[in-house]
């Protein structure tokens, strides 16, 4: 097990390096102005400029670039906006609001995905499996936005059972744009892990500890259930970058203080350097995460640990 | 064709088992995957018959069918030119001469829609091109030479993936200048090629050790050769199955993306714009609203109809 | 209930004659989009203590699926138990309570696969899955259920069982793979073991180790002991009594010398003429001619009639006995031998 982890934290290094070059290399090295790039159409005086390219060592050769830009990111220096402002303070002002609304989305998607996923796969054909089936369907084809948008009508607007905006209310203004963040994921995780239940109950494996006369129960929820979730744990993990990318929306459609509405207004507002450093900070986030799900992953399916 | 139980008829009592019952499991599959014209055909025609039989497929179809005629010959289906706009006529809601109403420069709502649909079915179309064509390349060679040249892929796919494809497709496209049909596919192609690489190189590396593989290249045949013919029309039912969901997803990221503003710019029609734009008047034109999320939503859900009965039908195991 | 001691003591021998597992006209079909497939059609044995009744057939003749009826893993749906009886110590297992037959599973029959890569739970060590034998059933403890397990393990001779109890089946070699699915099975002292195919995945040699360990095993512990499989060489040595199957049914039984020795119907006697022997190299091979029949549209009358050289047809058979369209009962030809044909008499004298 040890020499698992160790492999894939070595194997993290070079992901992280080459995801942030990525990054890097798209902003600083493609064809044209990076500056121009960064800023958009805003109007700046040749002096301006000429103190930004100082600044992002574009006159260094492009390695260099890269260099004193990692050590930036190192350091936690994620550059500055336009404005002046430190992509290093907008990060640790709004985190704690994103991290909050992406942890009660992926509470949803765990809680709801999974036991929906389960009382579906069990009792394949069913009623529920059938509900289950069709409304992830209809969920997964709604983009996050539309969904957004309808739930703030229907459920803020019309019926104002949850605020429509803002976190003024505490955990509970979190609920709707959770259960919005969480939609696409919470329907995925629920077909994968009925669909995975579903063709494990087949298995040999399940076939012999029913022959051992074990409880039903038992065979489900021991034997059956723990290889089940193997495929779901692996999703959720990857899917935390759509949930990041989600998070962008549904701030921006919520109104919620957070990361993903820093992003929005950056676009909009034409501040490349603040968009691109918070899009960084997610990169890393979401890279480390799934180290932890690896790791999770080794600790639920023994088969790894000696890979 | 299993040697582990041999027809009682002739084989001799005492068999010789395979070491492993794990290689014998992926010696059965290989076989079941068997290249053979014969059996391919079997699987189409099969998988054929069930689709049409498939009312999910149908419906799916149907509504795939409409919005691609949509977006090929938009006046099929309204003669209305959405840019034909009557200020006076803003925001005003459905009525007997305007099916959806008007937008907030008072340009008939339902032409708009409609024409939406071009921009998003030819960006879902010309980003899965791209995703399938680098999938197959680099697929078929990290699966087929193994090795250095997989290592060195798969940490290659490793970085891509560190990059979700939203946040990806946002960086790329904040610094493009232009943000049209081709910027935009190719920043969800750049961020969007893992997975198919990944399905392409499971199936060559699982296939590429069958009989019949191994038959190819003694009898010289070259790589090229071995790889289109025999190894990759295994990886065609997955591939498919893969992309017409992916071509569901792909609509949604533009939609997303141009609802952000970071993808398609105005004038354009989208249907992420036109959501866009509906923001503000939610209170009193929800009808602006109502309607691209309607389309777009009809549309992805066609394809993810479409995908799941494909699923269904190319699957072995549910025959 | 039972002391936890008696996996180590021998069985008490010797006891009542009375069968412990008797199936009585089992019938079981599997209903498809494609129709319905006759697997199992009337088939009846019994096993009694200290018996090893053989059960021979190729794929499809429905040997395993009598006894996944018998252990209630039948697929159900496709599979349907259409009628018959199951009897453990003369009460039918058809006709109880899921939980009652629960009980029986395990402590009273148990069962060995052919693959054990694919039969143990790759998530949980080996020493854990033998020991949920021990806590499901008997309430042990964790710590006692453990020890038992190595106990199990050390007597289908795993090596080194104290401390590979904590390895997963995927680190086992497929031999030593298959003793622990033994050992998993022995654990609750059944009285009925059910190997099905215990040896087709194994090397030869292998097989040869593990069918000496399940005869030592049933002589130590008096248990019957029901073989199933498709290959001669490996019941020859080990089988007391034989039930040869074909197309669903049971065809033939006896006593294994005397059946091999001298067949009574003509598929058991095309299986023995099949074997190649040293005596024979270089001569033709004779293998029984034609397909296994489709399941789903058994031939009428005798099901083995497309095949057998001995069919009569028309005028050439007696009155009752037309193979094509009478239907031979399994009936004794012999003392203590029966056979489903009707000229066995014939095949017997000649």
């Amino acid at each position: 097990m040890g020499r698992y982890v160790a492999r894939r934290l070595l194997l993290m290094i070079p992901v992280l390096i080459g995801a942030s070059f990525l990054i890097f290399w798209m902003v600083y090295a493609l064809p044209g102005d990076p500056i121009r790039a960064l800023g958009g159409d805003r109007p700046l005086p040749p002096a301006v400029v000429a103190q930004l390219r100082e600044d992002f060592n574009l006159n260094d050769p492009l390695l260099v670039q890269y260099a004193k830009y990692v050590g930036g990111l190192l350091q936690g220096d994620f550059g500055t906006a336009f404005n002046g402002r430190p992509v290093i303070d907008t990060i640790t002002q709004r985190l704690p609001v994103t991290i909050r609304l992406a942890l009660v989305a992926i509470g949803f998607e765990i809680v709801i995905g999974i036991l929906a996923g389960i009382l579906a796969g069990i009792r394949r054909g069913s009623y529920f499996d059938n509900l289950v089936l069709v409304s992830t369907t209809f969920v997964v084809s709604i983009p996050v936005f539309v969904l957004g948008f309808i739930a703030q009508y229907t459920l803020g607007l019309k019926l104002g059972i949850f605020p429509i905006a803002g976190v003024n209310e505490g955990l509970y203004s979190y609920i709707l744009p959770g259960l919005v963040l969480a939609s696409l994921s919470l329907a995925y995780v629920a077909r994968l892990t009925r669909t995975s239940l579903a063709e494990n109950v087949r298995n040999d494996y399940v076939r012999t500890a029913r022959a051992k006369g074990l409880k039903p129960s038992v065979v489900i929820g021991k034997h059956t259930l723990r290889n089940s979730l193997i495929p779901v744990v692996t999703f959720i993990g990857a899917d935390l970058g759509a949930l990041l990318g989600g998070a962008i929306v549904t701030e921006s459609v919520f109104n919620i203080p957070g990361l993903g509405r820093a992003v929005y207004d950056g676009v909009r507002n034409q501040e490349g350097v603040l968009v691109v450093g918070i899009v960084t900070m997610f990169v890393f986030f979401y890279i480390f995460f799934n180290l932890l799900v690896d790791l999770l992953y080794a600790v639920l399916d023994p088969r790894i640990r000696y890979e | 064709m299993s040697n582990r139980e041999p027809d009682f008829g002739g084989a001799p009592s005492v068999t010789a088992a395979p070491e492993r019952p794990e290689e014998q499991k992926a010696a059965e599959t290989a076989v079941a995957h068997v290249g053979g014209a014969l059996r391919q055909t079997s699987l189409w025609s099969d998988a054929w018959r069930q689709l049409r039989r498939n009312p999910f497929f149908v419906v799916g179809g149907l509504m795939f069918l409409t919005f691609t005629a949509m977006a090929v010959v938009p006046k099929l289906f309204t003669r209305i030119d959405p840019r034909a706009c009557d200020i006076s006529n803003s925001a005003q809601g459905p009525s007997a001469d305007a099916w959806f109403g008007y937008d907030v420069y008072g340009c008939d709502y339902y032409a708009n829609v409609i024409y939406g649909a071009r921009k998003s079915m030819s960006i879902g179309l010309i980003t899965i091109i791209g995703v399938l064509i680098i999938g197959l390349v680099v697929g078929a060679l990290s699966g087929y030479y193994g090795g250095w040249t997989d290592s060195v892929l798969a940490r290659i796919t490793d970085v891509f993936y560190g990059l979700p494809l939203i946040l990806g497709a946002l960086v790329l496209l904040s610094v493009l200048t232009t943000r049209g049909v081709w910027q935009i596919s190719l920043a969800l192609i750049v961020f969007g090629w893992m997975t198919a690489m990944r399905l392409v190189r499971a199936t060559v590396v699982s296939v590429k050790e069958a009989d019949y593989v191994q038959a190819a290249r003694a009898l010289g045949s070259s790589t090229r050769r071995v790889l289109s013919r025999h190894i990759l029309p295994n990886a065609v039912a997955p591939l498919l199955v893969y992309s017409t969901i992916a071509v569901g997803g792909i609509i949604a990221a533009e939609a997303t993306l141009s609802f952000l503003g970071i993808g398609l710019q105005r004038p354009a029609f989208s249907w992420g714009l036109q959501i866009d734009a509906s923001q503000n008047r939610l209170r009193d034109a929800a009808h602006l609203l109502l309607f691209p999320s309607l389309f777009l939503s009809l549309t992805v859900l066609s394809f993810i109809l479409m995908g799941d009965a494909l699923r269904d039908a190319l699957d072995p195991k549910l025959r | 209930m039972a002391d936890t001691t008696t996996i180590l003591e021998p069985g008490t021998g010797g006891g009542s004659t009375a069968p412990v597992l008797e199936v009585d006209d089992l019938h079981v079909e599997f209903r498809t989009d494609r129709g319905v497939v006759n697997a199992v059609n009337g088939i009846s044995y019994t096993v009694g203590q200290h018996e090893t009744l053989a059960i021979l057939g190729e794929s499809g003749s429905g040997k395993s699926v009598s006894a996944q009826a018998i252990m209630g893993i039948l697929d159900t749906p496709p599979g349907f138990v259409t009628h018959g009886a199951i009897r453990f110590r003369g009460d039918d297992m058809l006709k109880m309570p899921a939980g009652q037959q629960r009980k029986i599973r395990g402590p009273g029959i148990s069962i060995v696969f052919q693959d054990a890569l694919s039969s143990l739970n790759p998530v949980f060590t080996v020493g854990h899955q033998i020991a949920e034998m021990f806590r499901a059933h008997r309430g042990t403890s964790r710590q006692e259920a453990k020890a038992h397990a190595i106990e199990l393990m050390e007597r289908v001779r795993i090596p080194a069982a104290a401390q590979r109890v904590n390895d997963y089946p995927h680190q086992f070699s497929g031999g030593m793979r298959q003793r622990v699915m033994i050992a998993m099975s022995l654990a609750l002292d059944p009285e009925i073991l059910i190997a099905d195919e215990p040896t087709t995945a194994l090397d030869v040699t292998v097989q040869a180790q593990i069918m000496e360990l399940l005869k030592d095993l049933q002589r130590q512990t008096g248990m019957g002991l029901v073989l199933i499989t498709h290959d001669l060489g490996v019941v020859n040595e080990v089988a007391d009594r034989v039930a040869v199957m074909y197309a669903g049914k049971i065809v033939e039984t006896g006593n294994i010398d005397e059946v091999f020795s001298l067949p009574a119907h003509p598929y058991t006697e095309g299986l023995m003429a099949s074997v190649p022997h040293a005596e024979t190299k270089g001569t033709r091979l004779h293998p029984i001619t034609g397909q296994p029949p489709n399941l789903a549209a058994i031939p009428p009358g005798c099901s083995f009639h497309p095949r057998c050289p001995r069919a009569r047809f028309g005028d050439l058979a007696l009155p009752g006995r037309e193979c094509a369209h009478d239907v031979p009962p399994l009936r004794e030809v012999l003392p203590g031998r029966e056979s489903a044909c009707h000229y066995s008499e014939e095949l017997l004298d000649g």
